[in-house]
């Protein structure tokens, strides 16, 4: 008997093939069955069938894991069922908006849309006529825009939080969560009674920027709150003890520090407010020429294009203009969410 | 040799007292960091100063009264106007009520998924997924709810009235399943599940790892380890969650502008198409409004302003009070 060979190391809590073969056999037992019931009763359709194929999987498990081992079990193999359904459900809309704004949109691409705008035709004309410039160049003023007034603020309020931590860190943490919630229609009426009707007496980008920025301020804050506190302690105080002050310390060490955060912070905020429509709706006045002043005249943007072709147009033409547009939309907004991904994801490693 | 003088510096002054770049720069980061009560401030002042009489004339009636009327004479001037939301406040929780029934359950089950059966890149990729959902606009689910799910969830919905429509909700006046609160509110649903599932997920992530893993050597089964550690750990942010999900769901225009069948009535029947929320009201009636039915505007915008502002500072609450504690 040699004492060299070691044993291999024994998994008993590991899934055999046999199990997993037992598992699948179950699932096409379930299958086969829910297409009987299918059959035989008025439920119809795919979602008819998966919701009958998850009630019978999961109920063929239970019975299963019961006999083999106990009710424990079986009740623990029902949450992993209900748990996986929870996860798919999930996923299953995202998939569906995804896949439907690709397929739809894609009619509604040309490359002149992005040279045209839509001063000479309407939603209703043959989709290769006219096109989305003056929305794109809209919407990238007026979140640009929107962008100048919210950083500033929203980084100062994470300093404030996250440097500062006055006695009003607490109130201005929920102040500012609620903030978040403030309804997007909202921001839209506040400009309106605030600036448009007493002030300005007309519709424009700026306005628009303006009611952005309140829905962006938030998400700006929150996530570069975040970031900054990601910043580790001994930074701050290898700053002081240098001899910085707090000023020096924040603006040549942590900020510098927290760059890449920032931007995540900064991506993060224009995805949240480019869909935008309902405060865009009421204060910028939606345009069809290119405008480039931001404080005079009617401002042309994405979700208002998206909006008015579906809902003032009525032929295929105007609803693959408007696809289009929500596929040029998504577009960017996968475009910043991936950005941001790398951006932040990069920082970690 | 003469012994040199030895200069001994002045000890520096210590001080606590912050230097003037300090003081401004605190100065300023403080006036900052109060941008966002000032905002919140000024959002209630103006929309009160605007709104206010209208709640002075209607008094409780613009709450609780149904009737949203404007009648003008010839030359065009109002001779006789009635405003109350009341009927939209129904339709604003009925929406709000069926998204949070349907949403959080299932989002409270995938941030389980989530945290405790997903592993590795699955488990990544499924996380980016549910953050980037919850970054897609309130008009991309619109039109998709409008174009694509309505016709499936008409189908469920005639199924429902088939067969439990002897339950008073299920009940339809007329045989009108399209555009009906129901499907507004799965709309809503989907649109809050990624923000419960990720609030919920960043909960339960915190569950303290020994307390799990007292749980499994004490031979608990995972069911068994959520129901009594993870599951008391993050009831309080799991119900906050939901609560800002709520908040979410009240305010949301144009999803239900879109998908719901907005008419000016009590409707209780979820599967009848009639409804609508304050905010769909507000977007309906803001393109054909004069000045005085836009001040009643503003008042309605108040209001919503003050409801979710309430459902915000209770999630808050709830959060921070009861979120990350357990036996």
């Amino acid at each position: 008997m040699s004492l060299n060979t070691l044993p291999t190391p024994q998994k008993p809590w590991k899934t055999t093939n046999r199990q997993r073969l037992s598992t699948s056999l179950l699932i096409v037992a379930a299958a086969l069955i829910s297409l009987v019931i299918i059959g035989s009763t008025g439920l119809n359709g795919k979602l008819g069938f998966l919701s009958t194929l998850f009630i019978t999987s999961s109920s063929l498990i239970f019975i299963q894991q019961w006999r083999l081992r106990d009710v424990a079990a079986a009740k623990d193999s029902l949450l992993s069922s209900f748990a996986l359904l929870g996860m798919t459900l999930t996923v299953i809309p995202i998939i569906s908006i995804v896949s439907t704004v690709a397929i739809k949109g894609y009619k509604g691409i040309h490359i002149g849309m992005f040279f045209n705008d839509m001063s000479l035709n309407s939603v209703n004309d043959p989709i290769k006529q006219g096109g989305l410039l003056h929305a794109l160049v809209g919407t990238i003023i007026m979140v640009g825009g929107a962008l100048i007034i919210s950083f500033p603020i929203g980084v100062l309020t994470a300093l404030y939080l996250t440097e500062i931590r006055g006695k009003l860190s607490r109130p201005i943490k929920f102040l500012v969560q609620a903030m978040s919630g403030v309804p997007s229609i909202v921001a839209g009426l506040f400009i309106l009674s605030s600036l448009v009707y007493p002030i300005t007496k007309s519709l424009s980008g700026m306005m628009g920027s303006l009611a952005l920025s309140i829905l962006m301020i938030p998400t700006i804050a929150r996530t570069s709150e975040e970031m900054l506190r990601l910043i580790p302690h001994e930074l701050r105080e290898a700053g002081v003890a240098l001899g910085g002050t707090q000023w020096r310390t924040v603006a040549g060490v942590v900020l510098p520090a927290a760059k890449s955060g920032l931007v995540t912070a900064v991506i993060l905020g224009m995805a949240r407010i480019i869909g935008e429509t309902a405060p865009l709706l009421l204060v910028s006045g939606g345009g069809d020429s290119v405008n480039l002043n931001l404080t005079s005249g009617a401002m042309g943007s994405l979700p208002y294009y998206i909006w008015k072709a579906f809902l003032t147009g009525g032929t295929e033409d105007a609803f693959a203009r408007a696809w289009g547009g929500l596929l040029v939309l998504l577009a960017f907004i996968f475009i910043l969410f991936g950005s941001a991904r790398f951006i932040s994801g990069r920082k970690v490693s | 040799m003469s012994i040199q003088e030895i200069v001994i510096p002045l000890p520096r002054e210590l001080t606590t007292k912050p230097r003037r770049s300090d003081r401004i720069f605190r100065g300023v980061v403080t006036v900052g960091g109060m941008a966002s009560l000032v905002i919140l401030g000024l959002i209630a002042l103006f929309l009160s100063v605007k709104g206010i009489h209208i709640l002075r004339e209607e008094k409780f009636d613009f709450v609780f009264g149904s009737k949203w009327e404007v009648i003008t004479d010839d030359s065009g001037t109002i001779a006789e106007s009635t405003f109350g939301i009341g009927a939209m406040l129904v339709g604003t929780l009925l929406c709000s009520l069926i998204a949070i029934a349907v949403g959080v359950p299932i989002a409270v089950l995938s941030a389980l998924y989530l945290t405790f059966y997903a592993k590795g890149l699955v488990k990544n990729v499924l996380v980016s997924i549910v953050d980037l959902m919850a970054a897609f606009p309130s008009l991309l689910y619109g039109f998709w709810g409008f174009f694509i799910f309505m016709s499936s969830a008409e189908y469920w919905a005639k199924l429902l009235n088939k067969y439990f429509g002897f339950i008073p909700f299920f009940k339809v006046p007329a045989p009108i399943f399209e555009r009906s609160p129901l499907i507004a509110g799965f709309i809503l649903a989907i649109m809050i599940i990624p923000i419960v599932t990720s609030i919920s997920r960043e909960i339960f992530d915190q569950t303290p790892l020994d307390r799990i893993q007292a749980a499994y050597a004490l031979g608990a089964s995972k069911l068994a380890m959520i129901r009594a550690v993870v599951i008391p750990f993050g009831r309080g942010g799991v119900i906050g969650g939901a609560m800002l999900g709520l908040g979410r769901a009240m305010g949301e225009t144009v999803a239900v502008y879109t998908v719901l069948n907005i008419v000016y009535q009590i409707n209780w029947q979820v599967l009848f198409g009639a409804g609508g929320n304050v905010a769909s009201l507000i977007l309906l009636k803001f393109g054909e409004a004069g000045p005085y039915e836009v001040d009643a505007l503003m008042a309605a915008g108040l209001i919503l302003f003050m409801l979710t502002l309430s459902v915000n500072a209770l999630a808050d609450l709830l959060i921070n009070s009861f979120g990350g504690k357990g036996r």
